[in-house]
């Protein structure tokens, strides 16, 4: 039977790209490599769910195209928002839709990792990438994330269990894992610390205090820090400052509490520092297959990475003004292209109640939860498996994912270019 | 068909220097006058200098390290905010634009090809689907290679035929022009936190040291008869003292081809008390006399900078020096590479000194087909810089007005108050498109003879120097006219040039079990494949 081998998963920001597939008659039988949320993700995607729809009545594909370029084009202040698990040729296409419309374009990063980029615009982000983690640290520290369940080949793939060049298997690391509850992180790690929820800048301020040297005063030496003792953190400092290679991973738990970007700017703050002693790091882990892509898309078109609005010709920077959470509260969106996300998932309640009033254009292989709010919906192919195209994985390493079988449906590229193209010859006319 | 009329034809690579001539463009290229021209379109030239497009050897504008610079700088885009027009599309940014916006302003300056000049094979799509972005100007890429596992390995273990295969592969691998060296070994020394690395210093896991690094790859290129030397970024740049490590570093590679780059970064002497002072007469010297060499200079100059790099110590030494937001991205197998925001002021002691440092190297290299104009974009400045930097070196009355604006010490640092030479219009059109085009191996570039690339740059004669190099008449691309007066006409992407490596289409056998073992990608994942590189031209290797 015929086997793809090399296979790039796109479900999650790990994008492990040695799945072997076995596919006859343009079906898969067999996803060999993968975990279980991978391999869920390719049988998923080999039968689209969603159909071509107008106000929920079933269409032809070109009625939709119609009606999608006649709602985003006769907006006032459009939305492009998603993009975080389809292609960047796609992510490209979007951002000149947006550019287009005179519009705005959002990502999911702005109400998931957008406080750690906005924290890598004042401190800058010393990183390296999942390889370099293999082969060489020695620690690794897991803060605010749980790859056993989010990414669940992490561990064994690129960290804490990975043999690398020059550390060669989990004997000659150290893990730690800091977050609010025992997770099953936790308990693969050699260290756990809990910490109390909402308290990690209290936390990293003594880290760097200690890492630097300076006092530490005695109420702090006694009653510790964040609901751990001192001598936890005490203990930590003395591991960061010591490792010859260390890496911290950071996740939603940091970039979704109480501190938000504070926190982060201290977090890498602090990784900066210690490499006056040592190589240390800090890379955020990233849920979605291609959310990193599409930072880097956005910021190589616009010089920003999320949050961009056009409708001054060029590409102004908005966070908190032009992010989609605050959009959408305030009610300023009156038309949306939703691409490579759910929000009705995913956004808090009062988002999606404006969503619901106004028409939304859904472009996405499945039915999903945003499905009966949108007025147009648009079915593709699925990135990596019924259509190809480059994905960015969390360290910024970009990948081909292959189609693995013919889909007889159109690209999330496909689709906002021909959208994009109908809007320019209306314009045009 | 295009007849670019009784213009001013600067060719010098023809011999022609401010010639009245027609030049006739059919189909992208020069071609022979015809016997009858009557029916061609005509540009009209008279009273203009008629050029070869402008070609920027070595600049840092798209990719992985040039986005991640976009992403940590917000603050150079506020206020560089560039709208959309009906054939370009919006954009930002001063010392590191988007990418479209840095097409259109390097074209609208004159220049029709360009490098970036440092690429990380892992990464290499990112680079090229940015490519695909960037309009108007032909582009290609340098590939990093001065610390990669397999080669060092290949040093250790002095075998010199497989070297040469893996690099030649890797160049296809990564889709690229040439290889290059950013401080051979001190960006593997910086993973092991080694001290500092200097020429003949083992460096870890393999003790190869730096020296053997470059002679290996010098060879290496020269075996694969790549069309471009060996690119060389030596090690020890910024600090006080440092031209003795690039004259170490030149004479190591005497005899060979190669070209060193930004080497006004390189060039510093040290004074008695440790204190930092010029030094480029002792590298002008060596230059003079070894014309199997070319530089490009990396011109300093005052205002905001990006400094961006594959050289991660050095970025992080300067994150101490300046107090500034610093990223750093080590790559596995390959590299690093780091990014700082800077800026040059004139009252500051050492920056006086790069200016001048870069300007002395400028004047004192006798013969511009082997010194090119560069500013390491954005590391010295924006290419943006580029007509003021040609006004120093054409206007010694202009250089010397700067000059005493500066300190006093900083004027006794250096010896550019004695230098009294002016560039020649000529010079200019070697030091920026005929000395870069034979130096990559470009037949078809920096030249306006029968078959080049009609790439034309007209420049309007003018008393403002800094105007005219700024603002051409008209830019041509393939033929077509694509920018007037500093302005962008039109859109379309040019090519990708790519180096034409012969039988080098896999990875050797010997090495691919450690490539799968310490790789965090499978070596079916890697290489750039042909989808991304839609439209190539190959140059043949020699
Ligand atoms: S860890 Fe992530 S990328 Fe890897 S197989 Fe599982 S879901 Fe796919």
């Amino acid at each position: 039977m015929p086997v793809i081998e090399s296979v790039v998963c796109t479900f999650c920001g790990s994008l492990c790209d040695d799945l072997r597939v076995t596919v006859e008659q343009n079906r898969v039988l067999k996803v060999g490599g993968a975990c279980a949320l991978g391999r869920q993700k390719v049988f998923h995607d080999c039968e689209p769910t969603a159909v071509w729809s107008v106000e929920g009545m079933v269409v032809d594909m070109g009625t939709a195209m119609e009606e999608a370029a006649r709602v985003l084009s006769s907006a006032r202040f459009p939305l492009v928002y998603g993009l975080s698990t389809v292609s960047t040729e796609a992510q490209r296409e979007a951002v000149a839709l947006a550019e287009l419309l005179g519009g705005t374009v959002d990502t999911t990063s702005s109400h998931c990792h957008g406080p750690s980029t906005m924290a890598r615009q004042q401190a800058g982000l010393p990183t390296c990438t999942l390889g370099e983690v293999r082969n060489r640290a020695d620690l690794i520290i897991f803060w605010g994330c749980n790859p056993m369940e989010s990414s669940p080949r992490h561990l064994a793939r690129y960290s804490a269990m990975a043999k690398g060049s020059a550390v060669t298997g989990r004997g000659q690391r150290r893990v730690v894992v800091v977050d609010v509850r025992p997770t099953p992180t936790a308990k693969a790690a050699d260290e756990f610390i809990q910490i109390d929820a909402g308290r990690d800048y209290e936390a990293f301020t003594l880290l760097r205090s200690l890492i630097q040297g300076k006092a530490v005063p005695e109420d702090v030496t006694t009653t510790g820090s964040a609901g751990v003792p001192f001598e936890r953190w005490a203990r930590l400092a003395a591991l960061m400052k010591g490792c010859r290679y260390g890496v911290a991973f950071f996740g939603m738990g940091l970039t979704m509490s109480g501190g938000r970007e504070a926190n982060l700017e201290l977090l890498l703050t602090t990784v900066a520092e210690l490499n006056a002693f040592t190589r240390f790091y800090a890379i955020p882990m990233r849920g979605h297959s291609n959310v990193a892509g599409s930072e880097n898309v956005l910021a190589w078109l616009t010089g920003y990475p999320f949050a961009v609005n056009f409708s001054r010709g060029y590409p102004r920077y908005g966070p908190g003004e032009f992010t989609v959470v605050d959009l959408l509260e305030r009610g300023d969106v009156d038309a949306c292209l939703v691409v490579g996300a759910d929000p009705a998932a995913h956004l808090p309640r009062r988002c999606v109640k404006h969503l619901e009033s106004i028409p939304v254009v859904l472009v996405d292989p499945h039915v999903t939860l945003t499905t009966p709010l949108a007025r147009v919906t648009i079915p593709v192919a699925a990135g990596g498996v019924g259509a190809e195209g480059t994905f960015y994985r969390m360290d910024n390493v970009p990948l081909r994912a292959a189609a693995l079988v013919e889909s007889r449906l159109p690209t999330d590229e496909e689709v906002i270019r021909t959208i994009r193209e109908r809007i320019t010859r209306a314009q045009d006319r | 068909m295009l007849k670019i009329a009784n213009g001013r034809v600067y060719d010098p690579a023809n011999g022609l220097e401010g010639v009245l001539k027609d030049v006739f463009v059919e189909r992208g290229r020069v071609v022979e006058p015809p016997p009858q021209s009557d029916e061609w379109e005509v540009l009209d030239a008279a009273g203009l200098y008629v050029t070869p497009g402008a070609i920027d050897i070595h600049t840092h504008i798209a990719g992985p390290k040039v986005t991640s610079g976009r992403i940590l700088r917000p603050e150079d885009h506020y206020g560089h905010p560039v709208p959309r027009t009906g054939f370009s599309r919006s954009g930002t940014g001063h010392t590191i634009p988007t990418i479209s916006v840095t097409g259109n302003r390097y074209a609208a300056m004159g220049y029709t090809t360009v490098f970036e000049a440092s690429i990380a094979p892992l990464k290499a799509r990112h680079l090229h689907e940015e490519f695909h972005d960037l309009p108007l100007v032909d582009k290609g890429c340098y590939v990093l290679m001065g610390n990669n596992y397999f080669v060092m390995k290949g040093v250790a273990q002095g075998q010199k035929a497989l070297l040469q295969e893996y690099t030649g592969w890797l160049l296809q691998a990564a889709g690229g022009y040439a290889i290059k060296v950013v401080n051979p070994g001190g960006v593997e020394g910086w993973k092991w936190n080694s001290e500092k690395v200097q020429l003949d210093t083992p460096v870890p896991p393999f003790n190869v040291t730096p020296r053997q690094i470059l002679l290996a790859l010098a060879e290496a290129n020269e075996g694969l008869g790549l069309p471009h030397a060996l690119h060389v970024h030596a090690n020890d740049i910024g600090r006080a003292g440092n031209c003795t490590t690039l004259l170490e570093t030149m004479k190591a590679l005497e005899g060979r081809r190669a070209h060193f780059t930004h080497i006004q970064f390189h060039s510093y002497g040290i004074t008695k008390k440790g204190g930092f002072r010029s030094g480029a007469e002792p590298i002008a010297g060596f230059l003079n006399e070894h014309p199997e060499f070319t530089v490009d200079v990396g011109q300093v100059m005052f205002g905001p900078a990006t400094a961006m790099t594959a050289d991660s110590p050095l970025q992080f030494r300067l994150r101490g020096l300046t107090g500034n937001k610093w990223s750093n991205a080590d790559v596995e197998m390959e590299s690093g590479s780091g990014v700082v925001p800077l800026v040059y002021r004139r009252n500051n002691l050492v920056n006086a000194v790069q200016w001048a440092t870069g300007l002395e190297l400028l004047l004192l290299i006798g013969d511009p087909w082997r010194v090119f104009i560069t500013t390491d974009h954005p590391n010295g400045g924006p290419f943006t810089c580029y007509p003021r930097v040609i006004r120093l070196l054409m206007e010694p009355g202009f250089r010397r007005e700067v000059l005493e604006g500066l300190s006093p010490r900083a004027r006794r640092l250096t010896s550019l108050a004695s230098l009294d030479r002016a560039y020649t219009f000529q010079e200019v059109i070697i030091a920026t498109r005929a000395g870069p085009a034979r130096a990559l191996g470009l037949a078809t570039k920096g030249h306006l003879g029968v078959g080049a690339d009609a790439d034309v740059t007209i420049y309007r004669p003018q008393g403002d120097v800094e105007e005219m190099f700024q603002r051409p008449a008209y830019v041509l691309k393939g033929g077509q006219v694509v920018a007037r007066e500093g302005e962008a006409v039109a859109g379309g992407e040019g090519r990708t040039l790519l180096a034409g490596v012969n039988g080098c289409e896999r990875l050797p056998g010997s090495l691919r079990a450690e490539f799968e073992a310490y790789y965090s990608v499978r070596l079916d994942n890697y290489p750039v494949e042909p989808e991304y590189i839609p439209c190539r031209e190959v140059i043949a290797c020699g």
